[in-house]
């Protein structure tokens, strides 16, 4: 049993830089939990203090159910994965993965037998003697991961990980983790810049900026139901379109209002969005609910618009165009012949569209 | 197109680097063969039609020979050897621990401390060694080897605490994180972890503190007054030169004599040496 459970955490520097802010976080036992964000947005810093690397200046962090705000890194019984791999230079492989254990005082026999089976597990029994300078980067991340696993520790944390790797190897070994993952069933805080390593690695996510959490939950929670507009903006690629619009209110049907796009606000909306009417909202659709209007689709849906670029990216189009004074993406099916500057009538599901609120940005 | 090329290279390689080489190495030759002349080669004018400055007809060791038997030679050799390597020893153990310090740990008014300790290795030796030959006296150890291998370290601490300083910074901080994660104390890391992968930088800062103590010679010139306790530099210098008479082969002898422990020292340990002065330490 190993939950990580933060308190109202905050991290102030010296200089008075406010890093982490009342950051609560409840990790569940077996958890593959992934905080991401922009650079800045204090998720490494989160992560340091959960390790002991950092000092905290007020809440609490506890593994299962022992406060270890003041133990120092070796006594937390957590094993950590650099984003430079932090082998060190001057031991072997074996050596480098034994050294935990080591200085715990393991017996000889034991520690040979998990050096091996971590070995065996990430496919490196071949490189054990070899110096961290003569592995691949590919390979310096295997070893990396095997140091921290051949200490069974109750949580792994990992800071990311991934973002020294080519775009290849990434893809390889973010399923790779996820497969060890499964198999080692162990708590595991990730924290990664990289939006689609979160979705694709988090049991659950959590999304943070400028310090702040923005919101917890499971990845396509957070793509179907973002808190906040930095939320949607920032999970999905392309990323959500926003155009800033006008809601007004005619005779009971609501309708939201853009240059050259009029649209009626859909029904399981329009309760909440009622109480906006007269003001401004940001309406933001994912690039996927466009797409080429039929003539199925409602008429209070659908806009001409003008392509301005085309994407061809074989298994789907990317359209850019303007619409409502913003540019937008649309991602459509690459049957669809479009050419630039073609004009073109394009329908959004009405499901599947979100309003937030202008100033707070927080969903409506 | 080929052609001008190589004339480049030429000119703005070879040529410069043999001007360099020749410049650099002719004092060790000059060394060398003034070494291995024959007095009635050394003390005849150079007008003197069988005068050959750059060479000579008839090498000895004569010079040699008398230099071991007729000076302390070899006892000057012995104390140099063993105060450079004491007051190395003493320098980088310190300059090891502060050099961390310096570069890891945030305490207040860490970066004066530096600054500061920078400017001591910058206080001239010249001024240094008056208040120095005060206390040297007042402690009892003038004329010992101790009066050396004790104020050498105060000009090789501070510059051993510079370069490692230095060649810390420059291993990333990751690696200790980890170790501490891994099971060590702040202090096992940077036992079991930093100071092994510092090994280059460690062993620049110890060849030069080698070589400066080897070469000192205002301190040993006034802490040390008996023949027999004296370093090389100095031994050579006050026991050769007799009033105005400069027993140049004897001289010279020494002095050759006295370079080839550091020169043998460098040679060992050159690759090092260079890593150390331009850190790099890949993950």
């Amino acid at each position: 049993m190993a939950t990580v459970t933060i308190r109202s955490l905050n991290k102030n520097y010296e200089n008075a830089f406010h890093a982490v802010k009342d950051v609560s976080l409840e990790i569940r036992d077996k958890e593959f939990m992934v905080l991401v964000g922009p650079s800045g947005c204090g998720k490494t810093t989160t992560l340091r203090m959960v390790a002991g690397l950092e000092e905290i200046t007020s809440g609490e962090i506890l593994i299962g159910t022992r406060v270890i705000n003041d133990l120092p890194p070796m006594d937390r019984d957590i094993a950590m994965v650099f984003q430079n791999y932090a082998l060190y230079p001057h031991k072997s492989v074996y050596q480098n993965m034994a050294f935990g254990l080591q200085m715990r005082k393991y017996p000889k026999d034991e520690i040979e037998k998990r050096v091996r089976e971590a070995a065996e597990v990430l496919g490196i029994e071949s490189l054990l003697e070899r110096k961290p300078r003569q592995l691949s980067g590919g390979q310096r991340q295997r070893v990396a991961v095997g140091r921290a696993i051949v200490r069974h520790p109750q949580v792994f944390l990992f800071d990311e990980p991934l973002s020294n790797l080519d775009a290849m190897l990434r893809v390889q070994m973010r399923v790779e983790l996820k497969r060890l993952h499964e198999r080692l069933e162990t708590t595991a805080i990730y924290v990664t810049h990289d939006q689609v390593e979160a979705m694709t690695l988090g049991d659950r996510v959590v999304v943070m900026k400028d310090g702040w959490v923005q919101q917890v939950g499971e990845p396509l929670e957070l793509y179907g139901k973002p808190a906040n507009r930095f939320v949607a903006g920032f999970i999905g690629s392309p990323a959500m379109n926003f155009v800033e619009v006008a809601i007004s209110d005619l005779a009971g049907t609501l309708w939201a209002d853009a240059a050259g796009l009029r649209l009626k606000v859909p029904l399981q909306l329009a309760e909440r969005v009622r109480a906006h009417a007269g003001k401004r909202l940001t309406l933001g659709v994912r690039p996927e609910a466009l797409h080429p209007a039929t003539g199925a689709d409602p008429a209070e849906c659908c806009f001409d618009t003008a392509v301005d670029v085309v994407e061809p990216l074989g298994n789907e189009i990317l359209i850019n165009f303007r619409a409502g004074g913003a540019p937008m993406v649309a991602r459509i099916d690459p049957a669809v012949r479009v050419k630039a500057h073609q004009t073109i009538r394009l329908a959004l599901d009405p499901e599947r569209v979100h309003f937030f609120d202008e100033k707070s940005g927080a969903a409506i | 197109m080929l052609i001008e090329r190589k004339w480049k290279k030429w000119f703005t390689f070879y040529l410069p680097m043999a001007a360099f080489i020749l410049f650099t190495l002719f004092p060790f030759y000059w060394m060398a063969v003034t070494a291995l002349r024959p007095d009635h080669e050394l003390y005849r004018t150079w007008r003197q039609a069988s005068a050959t400055p750059f060479w000579t007809l008839d090498p000895t060791l004569e010079h040699f020979k008398g230099l071991l038997a007729t000076t302390a030679f070899p006892h000057w050799l012995w104390n140099t050897m063993l105060i450079a390597i004491v007051s190395t020893i003493i320098s980088l153990i310190c300059g090891m621990f502060a050099g961390y310090a310096l570069a890891r740990l945030k305490f207040r008014g860490s970066e004066f401390l530096g600054t500061a300790i920078f400017i001591t290795y910058l206080v001239p030796q010249t001024l240094l060694f008056i208040p120095l030959a005060d206390i040297i006296r007042d402690m009892h150890l003038g004329n010992t080897p101790w009066a050396l291998m004790l104020t050498y370290p105060t000009f090789l601490i501070p510059f051993c605490t510079w370069l490692l300083m230095g060649y810390f910074k420059t291993i990333p901080k990751e690696l200790e994180e980890c170790a501490r994660i891994d099971g060590a104390t702040r202090f096992g890391a940077m036992v079991r972890i930093i100071f092994p992968v510092a090994v280059p930088g460690i062993l620049s800062a110890g060849i030069f503190a080698f070589t400066l103590s080897w070469n000192e010679f205002i301190y040993a010139l006034i802490f040390m007054s008996s023949a027999e306790l004296k370093t090389v530099p100095v031994g050579v210098v006050s026991e050769l030169i007799r009033g105005d008479i400069f027993f140049w082969g004897q001289l010279m002898a020494g002095a050759l004599l006295g370079s080839i422990p550091v020169a043998l020292v460098y040679s060992f340990f050159v690759e090092y040496y260079v890593t150390g002065l331009t850190g790099s330490v890949k993950g």
